[in-house]
């Protein structure tokens, strides 16, 4: 479907924001590029679109090289971060507006305008000024703008970020709905994590100008390719390695591991040992021989509704490390307070060893 | 590629028409001995008169910028903000001082506040005075008084019509965190207006800096300015070399104020969320109303009242009656000279020239604009002072500069509008440009990613979001070409008059019919000025009303 | 030049034709309403009667300053006994009109010039740019106006610079007209004398010379200062002094009671009067040594295109029927005394008894130091 080879750009001599990307969508497909501010996601997107030219690579839609086609003739839809409504049209001639470009008739610019509304909820919203409009109501006429001419792929910048907490998850269930409804290819770019597990088939993560490892959600969070794709993904855990005793287990500052065959291809240096928050039970009893114990103090007991978090430092560790460690609520136990100490059971089946980035 | 072969037009225009008949004159003055206009040069330097002409010069005008901003600040806010009625005509009618010849207008001054004046009577009467209490005459206080008068439409019109479309809820943000009027103003309104503010200062202070007529016919001798001396080397003494000289000292003056307020003000802009509609609502509350009447009572006295003691005077004979007859002399041969032109074809032609002007400078201006906001831009370098400077250069230069290099263009009246243009350009391009710089990149991306083509683009984005600069630089461009008395940097064909040239004839011989005549004339220019100036403002882009 | 024109008008033609396609590629009013209005309207002065088939009557054009003016009547006679079409270029004020046809020397912009005064004389003769024509109506025009002896330049009109006042203020406040130069030092007329600036205004710097013929080089810097101290009032030109302060000319609002204008300023005040006057409210002063002659010249100019023709021209200007015609189209004074003078010039535009007649070459060479040397006292 879209097919991104070796791009590179950069804004000055000193300033490579795009170090050979290459990347593939296929048709349908959701991909997220996730990455902090500043990595480059939005150049990609921008070069995708057309509003940017690359130094080098090229891209190709459905086969064909667009590298050198102008932005008005791709046919890629671009929702922007801001949304970019034009504020001298109202609703519905900013939905419109690529209809007329593309030569609609009126009477199919009107039906699909209409179609649109629908779509995304906004009914009789028609004749707003955009100046009027809430920034949900915003983000929903901006999407339907887009959508509006078919666009042989979607692309979306940060197409959330401006909303309150409860809107956004509101509107990414509702996007979510509609792609996968309209069946269109999309890629969006985000630097929440949550969001893109919220949304994507498929998750790059870039990195200063670089793809970092692409996959889909849940491989990505089990095994993320390195320390910064896994610190991005929210992991806080990561232990450095100070020695291997055998093929298997692994020295850290809080104990050794007996880590699970799988992961026995342990690199020779700059590695650390992750351990998801989700990899420690708190009952007395293991539940299997994998879990091995870990003694320690209560540094931060926060409770979350669903879930509860613990902050722990380990009983003798050196330095004064904290663990981070994510519970499930059960109603009837009583939750650990700062400064008890604690015993934990770790889950080694779970842990697993990422590459220093 | 084909945007540098546009970027290249404007470039092309003012090289053709403005840097070689320039270069050509240059060439021609210094000619062979160039040994011995450097030597006149020096001593020129070192002549005390010739520094202490700049230091006035530059003094002046500082002056008069200051208080033209000062004056017009305020009620380029009032125009921003409030909708009343006549607000349209009212915006128009400001431009009408734009094109009045000075000759006519330091009457009208003399007659509202001259030492027998109006005012002075009045206030006499009222008080009792013995002695006039206005005794402006002849002091920089009057200069400074005109140049107000003659510049502030630039300051109301040019960041008015950019305030007005600054979205009111940076103010009200600035509001709600706490900020008083005063301080809303200082930290959020005033530094969005800058580029605004400093594009209409530039653009007085140059208007004041080679001011020539308003300073000696009001200020005596005692102002002489540079402009006065180049005119005296060129024509008096047919000295070219040190005219020349004094042009380049000139040229290089404005230019080093220019390149500097330039790069000020592209350091300034700032990416805005412009709207189309202006956004101006009726006073709410008696203070608001009190503000509006106080600002439009101001204008009122400083900026129309000589306008409509002008006119008033056409309509009235000496002795006081009312009359019609300079308006009916105007249609009669009187002389049955050769070159007679009744009205209709005085406005006529005048109307030509303008409308010319216009379909010259305003895309060639909006071409220059768009070459000047590319990031990055080799344009700009050049092309920002480059616009500027025919505003710095001595007409008298420039016009024999057309005799040399024009070659049989020389004669043709076409020269008229394209001179004009060379004068409207740098108004049409400062009066766009802080809009285009505000204009948000985004929306153009927007509009490309769903499939315009840049002409679409730009005609569905671009135009109607930028429509009230481009309609308040028409308006300029317009008004400018009306007011232009070509004579000295022209060629004119006295077969084919203009107002202005109307004007001018009647003033040559003395009678009270010729003066009638003069100010009959006027009284139409401005009518027909600010009419025109409404017309363009009443143009409006069509919306996709239907989508 | 005129071939030239035509490959402008039917480029204009051209574009004319072009302007439906114009109109209909920008479907917004706007622009397209402004360019077709701009070429529409433009295109009418260009496409203005063709010349008709059968005798295309000979283009001649005459330059001249801003002040030229004549009768429609007698230029037609003139074009149509010549079968000829007289163009007629106005170039700025005198100065600016003769500085630019001296600088298009090579390029010739018209076949004949009218305008240069005594006080450019010499300047116009040294730029070599006037071919000789001794006019057989030369005959007819007084010696002392002939100032070229290889007739290069000949004698138009002529008329004096000098003092006018407001009879009525004068009369009413029980001063006295001046008699005297120097009495313009004198308190007695502090504040009431406006004069243009000698180094822009033509009258401004003829009164200089007559000040400078009267008190001589070495004293009349020293009436300027008197003056200077006396509150006089200077402006860039004649039309600034005459309409803006003085009390006749601007109706009231000015406040200068005298000002320097020509002789026949009074009769111009009855001819455009506005209340059907007979008598002028200005009157000619005339202290001794105060009024300076300026004579006009016309030359053909080398390079002409139609030299014959222009010849032709020059004979005209100089017959009685244009000479009759100057009084009242230009208030100066025929050259030709076979000219008849209007009613209103014989009563009222007297001839002051002992005009300044300035010698050309020591106005050319002086004039810069003088004016000089005046600037420097009066911006001291």
């Amino acid at each position: 479907m879209l097919e991104v080879r070796t791009i590179h750009k950069r804004f000055a001599p000193d300033k490579e924001v795009l170090q050979g990307v290459s990347l593939t969508v296929e048709p349908q497909e959701i991909l997220c590029l996730l990455g902090p501010s500043g990595c480059g996601k939005s150049t990609l997107l921008r070069i995708i679109a057309g509003l940017e030219r690359a130094d080098q690579g090229r891209v190709l839609l459905n086969g064909s090289d667009i590298t050198e086609t102008p932005a008005h003739r791709r046919n890629v839809g671009l929702m922007f971060q801001d949304y970019a409504l034009f504020p001298h049209l109202n609703v519905a001639e900013n939905i419109a507006y690529g209809l007329r470009m593309h030569g609609a008739p009126a009477s199919e610019r009107r039906r699909r305008v209409e179609e649109m509304l629908a779509l995304v909820n906004l009914e009789g919203y028609a004749h707003r000024s955009v100046d009027d409009l809430s920034g949900g109501e915003q983000q929903r006429v901006a999407l339907a703008r887009t959508l509006a001419p078919n666009p042989t792929l979607l692309l979306l910048d940060e197409p959330v970020a401006n909303l309150d907490r409860l809107l956004r998850e509101e509107l990414l269930e509702a996007l979510r709905r509609i792609l996968k409804r309209l069946h269109v290819t999309t890629i969006f770019v985000t630097h929440d994590q949550e969001e893109a597990f919220a949304l994507a088939d498929r998750i790059a993560v870039m990195r200063a100008g670089r793809l970092e490892q692409v996959d889909a959600p849940a491989p990505l969070y089990r095994r993320p390719a390195n320390t910064f794709v896994a610190a991005f993904l929210g992991f806080r855990n990561l232990l450095p390695i100070l020695e291997w005793r055998d093929v298997h287990a692994v020295c850290t500052p809080i104990g050794t591991f007996e880590l699970p065959e799988r992961d026995a291809a342990h690199p020779a240096v700059g590695a650390r040992l992750l351990i998801p928050p989700d990899a420690a039970v708190l009952d007395s009893a293991p539940s299997s021989a994998a879990h091995v114990p870990l003694v320690g103090r209560v540094v931060a007991a926060t409770f979350r509704g669903s879930v509860f978090r613990l902050q722990v430092a380990p009983e003798g560790s050196k330095e004064d490390s904290v663990l981070y460690f994510e519970f499930r609520t059960r109603g009837r136990e009583r939750l650990p307070v700062q400064g008890e100490p604690v015993r934990l059971w770790l889950d080694t089946a779970q842990m697993c060893v990422v590459k220093e980035a | 590629m084909m945007q540098a072969a546009l970027y290249a037009l404007p470039i092309l225009f003012l090289t053709i028409f403005y840097l070689y008949p320039l270069l050509a004159i240059l060439r021609v003055s210094f000619g062979a001995s160039l040994t011995e206009a450097m030597e006149q040069a020096s001593a020129a330097l070192r002549a005390p008169g010739f520094w202490r002409v700049l230091w006035f010069t530059t003094w002046q005008a500082t002056v008069s910028t200051l208080l033209t901003v000062l004056v017009g600040l305020p009620l380029a806010g009032v125009f921003a903000r409030f909708d009343f009625p006549g607000r349209g005509v009212m915006a128009a009618l400001l431009t009408v001082p734009f094109v009045m010849p000075t000759v006519v207008v330091a009457p009208a001054f003399l007659a509202l506040i001259g030492r027998n004046g109006l005012l002075n009577v009045w206030l006499q009467r009222l008080l009792h005075l013995d002695a006039p209490p206005i005794q402006l005459e002849q002091t920089i206080w009057l200069i400074l008084l005109v140049h107000v008068f003659y510049n502030v439409a630039i300051v109301i019109r040019t960041v008015g019509g950019f305030w007005s479309t600054l979205p009111p809820t940076l103010a009200e943000a600035a509001a709600a965190l706490g900020a008083s009027p005063r301080r809303r103003f200082w930290t959020v309104t005033a530094p969005l207006l800058a580029p605004s503010l400093v594009a209409a200062s530039l653009l007085v202070f140059l208007f004041c800096f080679t001011s020539f007529g308003v300073i000696l016919i009001l200020g005596g001798l005692r102002f002489a300015t540079l402009e006065v001396e180049i005119y005296r080397q060129a024509v008096s003494y047919f000295n070219l070399p040190m005219a020349a000289f004094l042009s380049i000292v000139q040229l290089f003056f404005t230019f080093t104020v220019m390149a500097l307020y330039t790069r000020v003000q592209a350091r300034l802009s700032r990416t805005l969320r412009l709207r189309r509609r202006a956004f101006a609502r009726r006073p709410a509350s008696w203070r608001q109303w009190a503000v509006v009447g106080l600002a439009l009572a101001a204008t009122f006295i400083g900026v129309l009242s000589p306008l409509v003691a002008l006119a008033v005077r056409s309509f009235t004979l000496g002795d006081g009656g009312p009359t019609l007859i300079y308006y009916q002399a105007l249609g009669e041969n009187l002389r049955q000279s050769a070159f007679f032109a009744p009205p209709i074809t005085a406005v006529r032609n005048s109307l030509v020239y303008a409308l010319a002007t216009l379909a010259i400078s305003l895309p060639l201006g909006v071409i220059a604009s768009y070459a000047l906001v590319q990031p990055r831009s080799r344009w700009a370098a050049i092309l920002d002072p480059l616009l500027l400077l025919p505003l710095g250069t001595s007409a008298v230069t420039l016009g024999f500069g057309y005799i040399v290099a024009m070659g049989p263009l020389r004669a043709s009246p076409w020269l008229a509008p394209v001179a004009h243009s060379l004068i409207a350009l740098p108004f049409v391009v400062r009066t766009f440009l802080p809009a285009l710089r505000a204009l948000d990149q985004r929306l153009r991306e927007a509009a490309s990613t769903l499939g315009a083509d840049p002409l679409r683009r730009w005609w569905t984005i671009d135009a109607p979001l930028l429509l009230r600069a481009l309609l308040i630089s028409a308006a300029f461009a317009f008004a400018i070409s009306l007011g232009e008395f070509g004579a000295t940097l022209l060629i004119a064909r006295p077969d084919r008059p203009t107002m202005p040239l109307v004007i001018y004839r009647a003033l040559s011989q003395p009678g009270l019919m010729n003066y009638g005549q003069a100010l009959a004339m006027s009284t139409i220019l401005m009518v027909s000025t600010a009419l025109s100036i409404l017309l363009i403002e009443r143009f409006r882009l069509p919306q996709g009303e239907e989508f | 030049m005129f071939a030239q024109w035509h490959v402008w008008n039917s480029l204009l033609r051209r574009l004319h034709g072009a302007r439906l396609r114009l109109h209909r590629l920008y479907r917004g009013p706007l622009l397209g309403a402004l360019l077709a209005a701009a070429l529409l309207a433009g295109c009418q002065p260009l496409t203005s009667p063709a010349p008709s088939e059968t005798a295309t009557p000979t283009p001649l054009v005459l330059a001249s300053h801003d002040s030229f003016n004549i009768s429609e009547e007698v230029l037609a006679r003139f074009e149509r006994e010549h079968n000829v079409s007289v163009q007629v270029l106005t170039l700025g004020d005198t100065g600016t009109a003769l500085n630019k046809v001296i600088l298009s020397k090579d390029a010739p912009l018209a076949d004949l010039f009218f305008g240069v005064d005594n006080t450019f004389l010499s300047r116009a003769l040294a730029a070599d740019i006037f071919e000789p024509y001794a006019s057989p109506l030369l005959a007819q025009i007084p010696d002392d106006l002939e100032m070229d002896p290889q007739h290069r330049l000949l004698p138009v009109d002529y008329g004096f610079v000098n003092l006018n006042a407001d009879r009525e203020w004068f009369a009413a406040k029980g001063i006295p007209l001046p008699e005297r130069l120097e009495d313009l030092t004198d308190p007695t007329y502090r504040g009431l004398l406006v004069v243009q600036n000698p180094a822009t205004s033509s009258p401004g710097l003829a009164f200089l010379l007559t000040t400078i013929d009267y008190f001589g080089e070495d004293g009349y810097l020293d009436f300027w200062r008197g003056l200077k101290e006396n509150d006089v009032l200077v402006t860039d030109g004649w039309s600034e002094a005459y309409f803006s302060h003085f009390t006749v000319g601007s109706g009231g609002a000015g406040d200068r009671p005298l000002v320097v204008s020509y002789s026949t300023s009074p009769p111009a005040d009855v001819v455009y009067a506005t209340d059907g006057r007979t008598e002028p409210a200005t009157v000619n002063v005339f202290p001794p040594g105060s009024a300076f002659r300026q004579v006009e010249f016309v030359g053909v100019l080398k390079g002409a295109a139609q030299p014959e023709l222009a010849r032709k021209f020059i004979d005209f200007m100089l017959d009685v029927d244009f000479q009759s015609d100057i009084p009242l189209q230009m208030f100066v004074y025929p050259a030709n005394p076979n000219a008849t003078l209007p009613e209103l010039f014989v009563k009222f535009a007297q001839v002051p008894p002992d005009p300044v007649i300035f010698d050309p070459a020591a106005i050319e060479a002086n004039r810069e130091r003088w004016v000089q040397a005046w600037v420097e006292l009066m911006t001291q």
